[in-house]
């Protein structure tokens, strides 16, 4: 008797488990999370006030230009986000261009030519391995040797700067490898245009 | 937590000359206390235990003569800091507290049960009396030689903060019965990124670092920095009221000077024509800085700089990489790192920069972060590359002997001295993230001293 109902809870259970396994299949929605209700006065005046925003002056925009290029109009940070251009990679400890490294640094000179206005700072990064110290000058190393071959590719050197980040704002948290090769970089950033 | 002020009231005149005369923060001018009574004057003697062996001490809790909650948690708090200030230089030993719990607590100085302590076997009883006044609490303490029944050093302290109460009366106890400096009193500064801020300006996520400092024991730890970018690198200044570090507030990497007792900025280097600055070292008087630089184009070079920004005079001038310096404890010379073999290797050469550098890491494939000691030692720390991460290691300076500190534990870096040069700060990641850990000079008694996000880069205050 008790088995049986205990089976009969069962059987509900499973069809219900299969029934809504089916659902969420056949309707993928995605999940909907209750909204915390909005917080009324009394609430809002115990709460302690929200942190001050960050005061920045607001960075000046050139006005659109007329060509329909999507990399030209863009804002500096979406620029940023797409990577215009191409970072270049090195070995551990060393700010040697590889081939690859000069075939990228080749491309970036495409896009420099193409957007003569732009100017570009070059962060030099380092890997976990070496030390917080030597990394400042190595990174420092690798920005300048990326720099050294733009110009040397023909742009103008007051168009380059470089700062060196050492090891402090990995773009790969991991510790491997593979978080390594991608740390130890040349990475560029638009800062006017 | 402001650390609030007191004067501690000298047994003996002859002892505020000696090196015990250290620098506090000064308070605000409405936190100044009243003049201290006089207290007459007393002998003072040393403890001492059975030949080659360190003193025996009993530390009972100090006894609060007023029963308020205030004094009875202030009595709590020093007798419990200060033996683990006592304990950290290793210079006596210790009745147990379960054996301390046996014999019949004294209520004053007069009813110490020097018979009890004497069987057990202890060389020095150090008792202590919390009293209530105003704005605080009146320590007493007295250290005892047991057999003798004689005050062998006595002295009286007011304050509302018992921390420092139990750290001075250690580097006190310290100072006259080891003739040790003690170094309960100085403070850590390290730069971490606890506060998962967000760097503004960049597309990537990039959380900031900011200055902290804390006491020697890892308590107290405050923000003393909020500029919302990377800050790292810091230094104390030999008189313990500055920290010289580098900040990218400015775009470029600078060194800055915090006052962190006046709040004030000095920006030490600057301006478009400056390049790329970083890795300040104070000169051991306090008024120059050594730092690299890539001002005038090319690799980072070392230079002195007046620390009001004027007098700048550059050291090295290659075309490879001269790094992070340390000066020694005279000031005369000057070690650093350089990479004219291919690989980061400590050098040492006078502070003019004249004369040339001599290699000093002989046997490293990669070494980085020379930090002097402080007398009574001639020593440099540093970090080795040992593996696939780092360890810090000790040359001696006379006998170019190295010895190790750590083994592989993660990795390990950036070692910093303590003013007393028993101990040394580092940073480690064998507890997962980068933590900021002190460690004795002979590798002995690890103490993890951050707990809270990354914390990297120590310097310990002189």
């Amino acid at each position: 008797m008790k088995t049986d109902a205990m089976k009969r809870t069962v059987a509900a259970i499973s069809a219900f488990l299969l029934g809504a396994t089916i659902a969420c299949h056949k309707n993928p929605k995605p999940v909907v999370r209750a909204t915390p209700p909005p917080p009324r006065a009394g609430a809002a005046a115990t709460r302690p006030p929200a942190p001050p925003e960050p005061v920045a002056e607001p960075a000046i925009v050139p006005p659109e230009p007329v060509a329909e290029d999507r990399i030209a109009s863009a804002s500096l940070d979406d620029l940023n986000r797409n990577s215009p251009l191409k970072p270049v990679f090195f070995a551990l400890d060393s700010d040697e261009l590889t081939p690859d490294a000069q075939k990228s640094l080749a491309d970036d000179v495409g896009v420099l030519k193409k957007y003569a206005s732009w100017t570009v700072t070059i962060e030099g990064h380092c890997d976990e391995r070496g030390t917080a110290e030597y990394n400042l000058a190595l990174g420092e190393r690798r920005a300048v040797a990326a720099r050294a071959y733009l110009v040397s590719l023909g742009i103008a050197a007051d168009r380059l700067r470089t700062v060196s980040y050492g090891k402090e704002f990995p773009f790969d948290p991991g510790h491997d490898e593979a978080a390594y090769a991608k740390n130890r970089r040349a990475h560029f950033v638009v800062t006017s245009k | 937590m402001r650390t609030s002020f007191f004067i501690p009231f000298l047994a003996l005149a002859a002892f505020v000359a000696g090196p015990a005369a250290r620098q506090q923060p000064p308070p605000p001018a409405s936190q100044q206390p009243p003049p201290p009574p006089q207290q007459p004057s007393e002998i003072e003697t040393r403890i001492s235990g059975d030949p080659g062996v360190p003193p025996r001490l009993a530390v009972p809790d100090f006894i609060a003569i007023t029963k308020d909650k205030e004094t009875v948690e202030i009595a709590r708090l020093v007798s419990q800091v200060l033996w683990d200030d006592l304990n950290f230089e290793r210079e006596f030993s210790f009745i147990p507290h379960d054996v301390i719990a046996t014999v019949p607590a004294a209520t004053g100085f007069n009813d110490i049960a020097f018979d009890r302590w004497r069987e057990l076997n202890a060389d020095g009883v150090l008792v202590g009396t919390v009293e209530k006044q105003a704005g605080g609490v009146k320590v007493a303490m007295k250290l005892f030689n047991v057999r003798t029944r004689q005050q062998a050093f006595a002295k009286e302290y007011t304050s509302a903060n018992g921390r420092l109460i139990a750290h001075t009366i250690s580097d006190e106890v310290h100072e006259s019965q080891r003739a040790l400096h003690g170094i309960a009193r100085t403070k850590l500064t390290f730069s971490s990124d606890r506060d998962g801020e967000r760097m503004t300006g960049t597309v990537e996520k990039r959380e900031v670092k900011e200055i902290y400092i804390a006491d020697y024991d890892g308590e107290n730890q405050r923000r003393v920095t909020v500029n919302r970018t990377l800050n790292i690198t810091p230094r104390w200044s030999p008189d313990g009221r500055s920290i010289a570090y580098t900040s990218y507030r400015r775009g470029p990497p600078q060194v800055f000077i915090s006052n962190i007792f006046q709040g004030t900025l000095e920006e030490t280097t600057k301006g478009d024509r400056a390049g790329q600055n970083w890795l300040p070292a104070w000169s051991p008087d306090g008024q120059r800085l050594a730092f690299g630089s890539t001002r005038d184009g090319g690799t980072s070079q070392l230079y002195v700089i007046n620390r009001d920004g004027s007098g700048l005079r550059r050291l090295t001038n290659d075309r490879w990489v001269n790094t992070t310096p340390t000066w020694s404890p005279s000031g005369n010379q000057i070690a650093f790192v350089s990479d004219r073999t291919g690989s980061p290797q400590i050098y040492v050469m006078n502070a003019d920069g004249v004369g040339g550098a001599q290699r000093l890491s002989a046997s490293e494939g990669y070494a980085d972060k020379p930090s002097w000691s402080p007398p009574p030692f001639n020593e440099i720390a540093y970090t080795a590359r040992t593996g696939p991460g780092n360890d810090i290691k000790i040359i001696d300076m006379a006998t170019r002997v190295v010895r190790q500190l750590t083994f592989g534990e993660g990795t390990n870096e950036s070692p910093a001295w303590a003013a007393n040069g028993r101990h040394l700060a580092f940073m480690s990641t064998r507890s997962g993230k980068e933590q900021i850990f002190t460690i004795d000079r002979m590798g002995q008694h690890l103490k993890q001293i951050t707990k809270t996000g990354n914390n990297q880069q120590p310097d310990w205050s002189r």
